[in-house]
């Protein structure tokens, strides 16, 4: 499972982070990930066959993360390539059919909205995941050493918690520059203290357990309690609540590309795509521009949502 | 509401052929098979059996309180000749609360906390009688005498919270008894209670159905309760009853072989482990998916015979005037014979095919257990241990030693300290001052972290509770393993394999167990575990944290002969802490009893249970609930409540609840150590001649 999650997740990660350094061999690196996302979708069926919310979700979000390890294989027009402006979806120009329309610029938007899938994905899940990184180690130590620690990780957090999400979005990004990497900073400081909160309340609750006691009466090292003893125990509700999570920090990364923080142009990018369409799309017949991405978006979002309902469901029952 | 005309002829509750079914993703699971009771106005009915025989599901089955999965599959159950399954959902609504009332094991989980006790009661009469507040209030005053909260004015102001769980009980069944119910469901009502506390509660139940008349189902794993409270009495197993009938015949004559395998696996007061082993019963009950074909019990049985009782499903049977005689079957009876039936039943019935061939009157079989080999050098010793927690002293000046291959039990209610000694010793918080030697080593301020692996291996742990000493994210094999490469007893691979099989075998579990997860093992078999885990780097002292408190009678006899059988092999030093007075009987050498942070008086078991006592001895002993009717057992009174530890009484921490306080010398002066014969000292101001003259408290009549 794992093997599998890094398989597609360090060639994404590589393609869109580093894609110009790699050069020509850039459309080689994202080969084996594709046949991974199948094999995981198959795996994640047949696991969460009884929950057909989760089954729905994993459909939706594992379908993007096929369209974003696939892009470059996929027949489409180049997503950065000005064509023809304003085609209407359907219309046929220079021998080439555009399925979704082309924006004011001439951008295929099937295309862009494709490919913006990459973008999101990798942004939103590496920052998620470094988040959690943080927050969770915040939580477990806090919780499980408490005292002196945990008064310190809980001032912090309270800290950070007093900013208005948005509020703190800006000022990172306008304080550290606006870039992929300063966007995972965002979020992090955003979320890990809402993360360190929920670890931190099931470790306090765990380590009272007769278990790690007999864990302290062997004379094992903090760190083994913590990483071996604790942790697999409160992993349940933080695999629920990273789910959320996700769909969560896609929608705010969304957010700050449309209010153009963070991710710049040209690279297509969902965000981005509404931000451009949004002056022209007030003419009914070119809300098509913003249809795609919105969907895209909304989709992807609900997708991960799904999933913790469904998980949270299946938890609940045995 | 309309009545049947013959309301008062009715009996308050009857359960007729009632089965219950839990609906699950597998299929429906029976939980109560064709279950029979009558209950007539005032009695008292008592219903026994381990956790998972489905006792608690009748309970809620009267109430219609099943939840969603669970469902009424068969059967009538009436109160006062009404088909309660029949009820519309107001005319059920108006019963529950006001004639059918039900106190729960958790008395904070009836109680609402954000509302003082005093507008809980209050709430009773006024909803249910109309009443106006200061009438409702007046009322709510009564009961509180009534169920002896002498303090009233001051409970009623108080928050759940700010009193205690025996105080939290009383004023349950106070609320439940403010309106007026007929029937009263008390399903484990002291369980989560202190033994003396318990004893007041198990008092005051057996007052208000003497004075009130109120009819009773009390629902308990504890025989001797039962046998204290209750007229009438049925033997639950795997939901079915096996044994039904009046108190005094089935605790004097039972006739039914899970009854007979009770009271063998069931500590006494007045015999230890060398007079007589416990005898657990083999196995474990089966779940209710599982259950096997015939007597349910067949299989754990030691009259089975198979091709017979493991045929059709067994009758309940009539055992009436003459034993053996006149065996009826109840399906062979018609349903307009049901009410003569159940006079029948009223006497005593069992659910047994081989009444007549079991030898019921051979002496129990008590196995003499071989002899524990004499103690030796002091292992442990511990001199005025001192722990204080801000104001809270939970230790004081508690002087002891333990010797090679010894049991030295730690006695006494919560909130005495015991488990604070327990944390000391393991090095998991420093002791304030005194000094605890463990092989010449000092241990009182090394915390665990600074301690050898040798010294770790040589004083382990066994902890309460058994769903919670094991992680149940590893398998059980990984976390003996983990024990074992810990304490560097074995490191190659193969070997840690074959010690943690040995370890296995020693626990008497099957070597496959090591690749489950805790999840799928009973809680007996945790325990076990917890056992082999804690003897895997051969320890000179292992404290026990009522290691078997929370089992089942008939599981923790084994883990009880187990634990003894593992001593008597490796010589260890058991510190065993616990509540239960006849376990402690049982298994212990020498016994300490603390109250309140202070040792009131240790010795060797025998002096301990026999006369000169400290009065909280005396108390202690008398509240045990005892089953077996051949002992009996003299009144202790116990006065109030257990003191604060943060504010504990000056003099005797004992005085304020004493019977023999001596007014201006127990409540201003620690009390002297009077020793009476070597190692048995008693902490009291007492004169000695007074003590010596005691009365025992157990007296075992020989009929």
């Amino acid at each position: 499972m794992i093997s599998l999650l890094a398989l597609i997740w360090s060639p994404l990660l590589a393609y869109v982070m580093f894609g110009p350094a790699l050069g020509t061999a850039a459309p080689y690196v994202l080969l084996p990930a594709i046949p991974s996302v199948i094999v995981l979708y198959v795996m994640a069926v047949r696991r969460w066959r009884e929950s057909g919310v989760a089954v729905l979700g994993v459909t939706l979000v594992c379908f993007w993360l096929l369209m974003a390890v696939s892009a470059p294989y996929l027949p489409l027009h180049d997503p950065d390539k000005p064509i023809l402006p304003l085609m209407l979806p359907g219309s046929i120009a220079h021998g080439m059919r555009f399925l979704l329309g082309t924006d004011m610029r001439g951008r295929d938007i099937l295309s862009r909205t494709l490919w913006g899938s990459q973008r999101i994905l990798v942004w939103g899940i590496t920052a998620t995941s470094v988040a959690y990184a943080v927050g969770g180690a915040c939580g477990l130590i806090g919780g499980y050493l408490g005292g002196w620690w945990d008064e310190m990780m809980s001032f912090a957090a309270n800290v950070l918690l007093s900013f208005p999400v948005m509020v703190l979005f800006i000022l990172v990004l306008n304080l550290l520059g606006q870039s992929g990497f300063n966007i995972i900073i965002a979020v992090t400081c955003s979320s890990a203290p809402v993360i360190m909160r929920i670890v931190r309340g099931l470790t306090l609750e765990a380590r009272s357990r007769d278990y790690i006691q007999a864990a302290q009466t062997r004379g094992e090292h903090p760190l083994w309690i913590m990483l071996v003893e604790l942790l697999p125990n409160v992993r349940g509700p933080i695999i629920v609540d990273s789910c959320l999570r996700l769909g969560y920090t896609t929608a705010a990364i969304t957010t700050l590309t449309f209010l153009g923080l963070g991710l710049q142009p040209p690279d297509p990018d969902w965000g981005l795509m509404i931000k451009e369409a949004a002056s022209t799309a007030v003419l009914w017949k070119y809300s098509y521009m913003v249809i795609a991405p919105a969907l895209a978006l909304s989709s992807l979002i609900l997708g991960f949502n799904l999933i913790a309902d469904g998980l949270r469901e299946m938890s609940l029952r045995d | 509401m309309s009545f049947p005309p013959n309301i008062d002829a009715a009996p308050i509750l009857e359960c007729r052929h009632l089965s219950v079914c839990y609906d699950s993703r597998a299929g429906s699971v029976p939980a109560v098979v064709d279950f029979n009771l009558t209950l007539e106005r005032g009695e008292a009915h008592g219903l026994v059996g381990e956790s998972g025989c489905g006792k608690s599901t009748i309970a809620l089955a009267i109430m219609r309180h099943l939840g969603r999965s669970g469902r009424i599959a068969g059967g009538q159950i009436l109160f006062q000749g009404r088909d309660i399954l029949a009820m519309s959902a107001e005319e059920l609504r108006r019963t529950r609360g006001a004639a059918i009332a039900m106190v729960y094991q958790e008395p904070m989980a009836s109680l609402n906390p954000s509302m003082t006790v005093g507008e809980q009661l209050v709430e009773v009469p006024m909803f249910h009688d109309g009443c106006t507040r200061p009438e409702a209030q007046t009322r709510a005053r009564t009961m509180l005498e009534r169920v002896h909260m002498t303090d009233g004015e001051r409970i009623m102001r108080a928050y759940p919270h700010q009193i205690s769980g025996g105080q939290q009980q009383r004023i349950v069944i106070a609320m439940a008894l403010l309106s007026h119910p007929r029937l009263l469901l008390l399903d484990e009502p002291t369980t989560a209670l202190d033994v003396t506390v318990e004893a007041g509660i198990v008092d005051l139940i057996r007052e208000i159905s003497a004075e009130l008349g109120t009819s009773m189902l009390y629902i308990s794993h504890n025989l001797g309760l039962v046998r204290a409270i209750c007229d009438r009495i049925t033997v639950m197993y795997a939901g079915e009853a096996v044994e039904v009938g009046v108190v005094s015949r089935v605790f004097g004559a039972m006739r039914h072989p899970y009854t007979l395998g009770l009271i063998a696996s069931m500590p006494v007061p007045t015999a230890d482990k060398t007079s007589r082993r416990l005898e657990p019963i083999p196995g474990q009950p089966p779940t209710p998916r599982d259950r096997p074909p015939g007597c349910g019990f067949g299989p754990r049985c030691a009259y089975f015979v198979p091709g017979r009782c493991d045929q059709e499903t067994v009758p309940l049977r009539d055992l009436g005037g003459t034993e053996g005689e006149g065996l009826r079957g109840d399906h062979d009876l018609a349903a307009h014979d049901l009410a003569a039936h159940d006079l029948a039943l009223r006497l005593h019935a069992s659910r047994c095919l081989r009444i007549a061939e079991i030898p019921w009157n051979a002496p129990p079989m008590s196995t003499p257990a071989p002899a524990s080999p004499p103690a030796g050098e002091v292992v442990l010793a511990v001199e005025h241990l001192v722990k204080r927690y801000h104001k809270v002293q939970a230790n004081d000046a508690l002087t002891f030693d333990a010797r090679r291959g010894e049991t030295v039990a730690i006695v006494g209610e919560s909130g005495c300290g015991k488990s604070t000694l327990a944390r000391i010793l393991m090095g998991l918080t420093p002791a304030t001052s005194g000094s605890v030697r463990f092989r010449s080593l000092e241990l009182s301020r090394l915390p665990v972290t600074r301690r050898s692996t040798k010294t770790l291996r040589g004083l382990q742990m066994i902890f309460q509770n058994p769903f919670d000493t094991l992680n149940p994210s590893h398998t059980v094999g990984w976390q003996i393993a983990r024990v074992i490469r810990k304490f560097g007893v074995e490191r190659e691979e193969p070997r840690v394999g074959a010690r943690v099989r040995e370890l296995l075998d020693l626990v008497r579990l099957p070597h496959e167990i090591a690749g489950r997860r805790p999840r799928q093992l009973s809680g007996g078999q945790k325990q076990r575990i917890g056992v082999a885990r804690a003897f895997a780097g051969n320890p000179a002292l292992v404290v026990a944290d009522e290691p078997v408190s929370a089992l089942d009678v008939s599981v923790q006899a084994a883990v009880i002969d187990l634990l003894m059988d593992i001593q008597r092999r490796h010589g260890t030093t058991l510190l065993f802490i616990s509540h239960d007075l006849s376990v402690v009987r049982h298994l212990a050498d020498r016994i300490i009893v603390m109250y309140l942070g202070q040792i009131m008086e240790q010795g060797r078991t025998l002096e301990v249970f026999a006369p000169p006592y400290h009065p909280y001895t005396e108390a202690l002993l008398a509240a045990v609930p005892i089953a077996d009717p051949r002992i009996s057992k003299r009144a202790v009174l116990l006065k109030g409540e257990i003191p604060s530890a943060s504010s504990p009484p000056l003099g005797c921490r004992f005085s304020t609840r004493c019977s023999y306080r001596i007014a201006g010398t127990c409540d201003t002066r620690a009390p002297p150590v009077q020793e009476f014969s070597a190692g048995h000292r008693v902490a009291c101001h007492l004169p000695r001649e007074q003590l010596l003259a005691m009365r025992p408290v157990f007296e075992e009549t020989t009929t």
